[in-house]
């Protein structure tokens, strides 16, 4: 591979983003890169930010097929929201004493609260789906009405409280370690994997960039072009709905009003970071895992100089407009092509 | 479909907005003994006069055919800036208003050149601002700044009477004032035809030599310009400075718009649909606020299921033929 080839490579930037931000932490915080096995678990920095960028990891997998058919999805949050508040209310956890020691006995089975808290998330993303395939509402508009209805949705569930969860086998996973390893990291991985396989394996990658590089091409080319809309819509509410139950055991309670709160923002950043177009088209799954990871750096970042939390948004919107420029093949043609007239682009 | 097709596509909206917040108003009339005043009506221009202003911004921006997401955003860091010069700096309130309001314009023309010139999408380039204005807000403070100035104290309490028992507020005035203006622009200026004639059809409008860098930039300063006045009447209203006031209310901004019959694809729509948008959006907070035992999240599935009913009823009107021919979304 020559040098060009490399730094033309879609996920080179990316990299390279990534790259410097550890390099910061690491000029800041000489231990960055530290790790250490503490009851049979890896500890560190890096363990740290992976574990706690795994839900934005997920959402981001999600978002970024949607983004790719051309759509978006600003309703992941809610259905974060609303996973966990189903799921928090189905295990809750009533206090047993049986032969004088107390244990917490979940009100359902936990294997069936989760099934239930997935496929009200798959619900929400068909709903999505219907929308946009069916009802042919703008993307952005379409989830938006979820976005607004969702935060109720959840509060009505929970009843406007904060229900705290006290059964201890869901806090595994979000807080339990397999082999010295955070759980959720495996389910990032299983889905990555599945997804690899699904989108380079089988025709399904193709499907989903012709749809959203042309739709009415990937229509008369014979593609369903409707139902695989509404397919990748149901499974990026899938995917709001892992990682509303890894928030949800991680923080041992379901908050309707903030759980997944601005995670539709970071999950689109990590996909625009990731160097998949907002115009859809071509993706880039492992991109937005780094885009994932850079946005979860970048917070580390912050929180490691000291600098006060808050200039985080700051800093992400300034992050937001430098990658869209970036991305501007006007800013391109502009710098490198004086002299050429433009032609308008509807 | 045979009675639509007797209907004007661009009134139907609007005809059943109209009906809808008669149904609603008179609901409520039946339902509860004091709803029918008419304080209770002018509280909802008391109470959503911001809202209202917001609203009108965004719906120029609608027309044109874009979208602008940070205008919550942008109301928060006005009440945090008022509230931080007049509360900290003893600054006199008639140097920051005009200094607000040129903030919110600057916001609205990074947004308009990042749009127009560097033809980067409206929602990503607003969210950018929603992230930096929000981020802002807690650059000044992360708590709340309660605003003691007198000035701000009185024009907060001032009500104007208009008989006995009934009174408009400051930013009720204001709200209706911005409306006028609203409707003056979008119908007897040429800027605001060239905003429907770029919602309609872009490119058209670029052949007749309309300016259309131009106006789709100044729609956003515009759409800058009331979310900072919107602003300054949540500042009157609340008293305080505070970065998580208006969280949510471009939502709140967009379904006024779209339920008063703006199309979201643009080109159709008006300030007055938008008016009564507002208006339902108000009776319904009141309705749940009148009977007590509904609990407040059900404004947020009301609000959303309204929505959505109107954003299908548009699909249906461009469906059936009466409206534009569908332009194909790419947002």
């Amino acid at each position: 591979m020559s040098v060009t080839s490399i730094v033309r490579h879609r996920l080179f930037w990316p990299c390279v983003t990534l790259a410097l931000l550890c390099a910061v932490n690491v000029f800041f915080n000489h231990n960055f890169f530290a790790l250490e096995v503490r009851n049979g678990a890896l500890y560190g920095s890096v363990i740290d930010i992976l574990n706690r960028a795994a839900p934005l990891m997920l959402v981001a997998m999600g978002m970024t097929l949607v983004i790719a058919t051309r759509g978006i999805d600003v309703s992941v949050g809610a259905t974060v929201a609303i996973a966990g508040a189903v799921v928090a209310v189905m295990i809750g956890g009533t206090l047993v004493i049986k032969d004088g020691v107390q244990s917490y006995v979940a009100n359902f089975p936990m294997p069936l609260a989760i099934i239930a808290a997935l496929a009200v998330a798959l619900l929400c993303g068909l709903w999505n789906g219907a929308l946009v395939a069916g009802a042919g509402m703008q993307p952005i508009i379409a989830t938006l009405i979820l976005m607004v209805a969702g935060r109720g949705v959840a509060q009505l569930v929970t009843e406007g409280q904060i229900v705290t969860i006290y059964y201890e086998p869901f806090f595994f996973i979000g807080n339990g370690f397999l082999f010295g390893i955070p759980f959720a990291l495996y389910i990032v991985a299983a889905v990555l994997l599945i997804l690899l396989y699904l989108t380079q394996r089988t025709a399904l990658g193709l499907f989903i960039q012709a749809v959203g590089l042309n739709p009415t091409a990937a229509r008369f080319s014979g593609i369903s072009a409707r139902a695989l809309v509404l397919w990748v819509y149901g499974f990026c509410g899938v995917t709001a709905g892992i990682a509303g139950l890894i928030i949800t055991s991680n923080v041992k309670s379901a908050d309707g009003n903030n759980a997944g709160l601005a995670m539709e923002l970071d999950a689109i950043l990590a996909v625009a970071l990731g160097g998949t177009s907002l115009d859809g088209g071509r993706f880039s799954l492992i991109g937005t895992l780094i885009g994932a990871l850079i946005i979860q750096t970048l917070t580390y970042a912050i929180y490691s100089l000291g600098v006060p939390p808050e200039i985080n948004l700051v800093v992400k919107a300034l992050v937001v407009f430098t990658v869209c420029l970036i991305q501007s093949e006007r800013l391109r043609s502009m710098l490198f092509t004086h002299t050429a007239r433009i032609g308008e682009k509807s | 479909m045979s009675l639509t097709r007797h209907l004007n596509p661009r009134t139907l909206p609007l005809i059943i907005t109209t009906t809808l917040f008669v149904a609603l108003f008179g609901f409520g009339a039946i339902s509860y003994d004091a709803f029918l005043s008419p304080q209770v009506f002018l509280n909802l221009l008391i109470d959503n006069g911001f809202l209202l202003v917001v609203a009108i911004g965004m719906t120029f921006v609608i027309i044109s055919g874009g979208i602008d997401l940070s205008v919550g955003s942008i109301v928060a860091l006005t009440t945090m800036v008022s509230a931080s010069l007049v509360q900290h700096h003893h600054w006199s309130i008639w140097v920051i208003l005009p200094l607000v309001l040129l903030m919110g314009c600057a916001f609205g023309l990074l947004h308009g050149v990042l749009i127009q010139v560097f033809r980067l999408q409206a929602f990503i380039v607003t969210l950018g601002g929603m992230f930096l204005a929000r981020g802002l807000c807690y650059v000044i403070s992360i708590d709340s700044i309660s605003i003691t100035d007198p000035t701000y104290t009185a024009l907060s309490e001032y009500r104007l009477a208009l008989g006995e028992e009934t009174f408009i507020s400051l930013s009720g005035i204001i709200a209706l004032v911005t409306l006028a203006i609203a409707i003056f622009i979008a119908h007897y200026t040429k800027f605001g035809r060239t905003v429907y004639a770029i919602g309609g059809n872009e490119r058209s409008a670029l052949l007749m030599g309309l300016p259309v860098a131009r106006t789709k930039i100044m729609v956003y300063v515009l759409s800058g310009f009331c979310s900072a006045l919107g602003g300054i009447l949540v500042t009157l209203y609340m008293l305080s400075g505070y970065g998580l006031h208006a969280l949510g209310m471009e939502l709140d901004a967009i379904a006024a718009a779209v339920i008063g019959g703006t199309l979201l694809t643009g080109g159709v729509g008006n300030v007055i649909g938008t008016l009564i948008g507002v208006l339902i959006l108000g009776v319904i907070q009141s309705l749940i606020a009148f009977d007590g035992s509904l609990s407040s999240w059900w404004t947020r599935i009301a609000i959303g299921l309204l929505l959505f009913l109107f954003c299908l009823l548009q699909r249906i009107i461009e469906r059936s033929g009466l409206g534009r021919k569908a332009k194909s979304t790419t947002a």
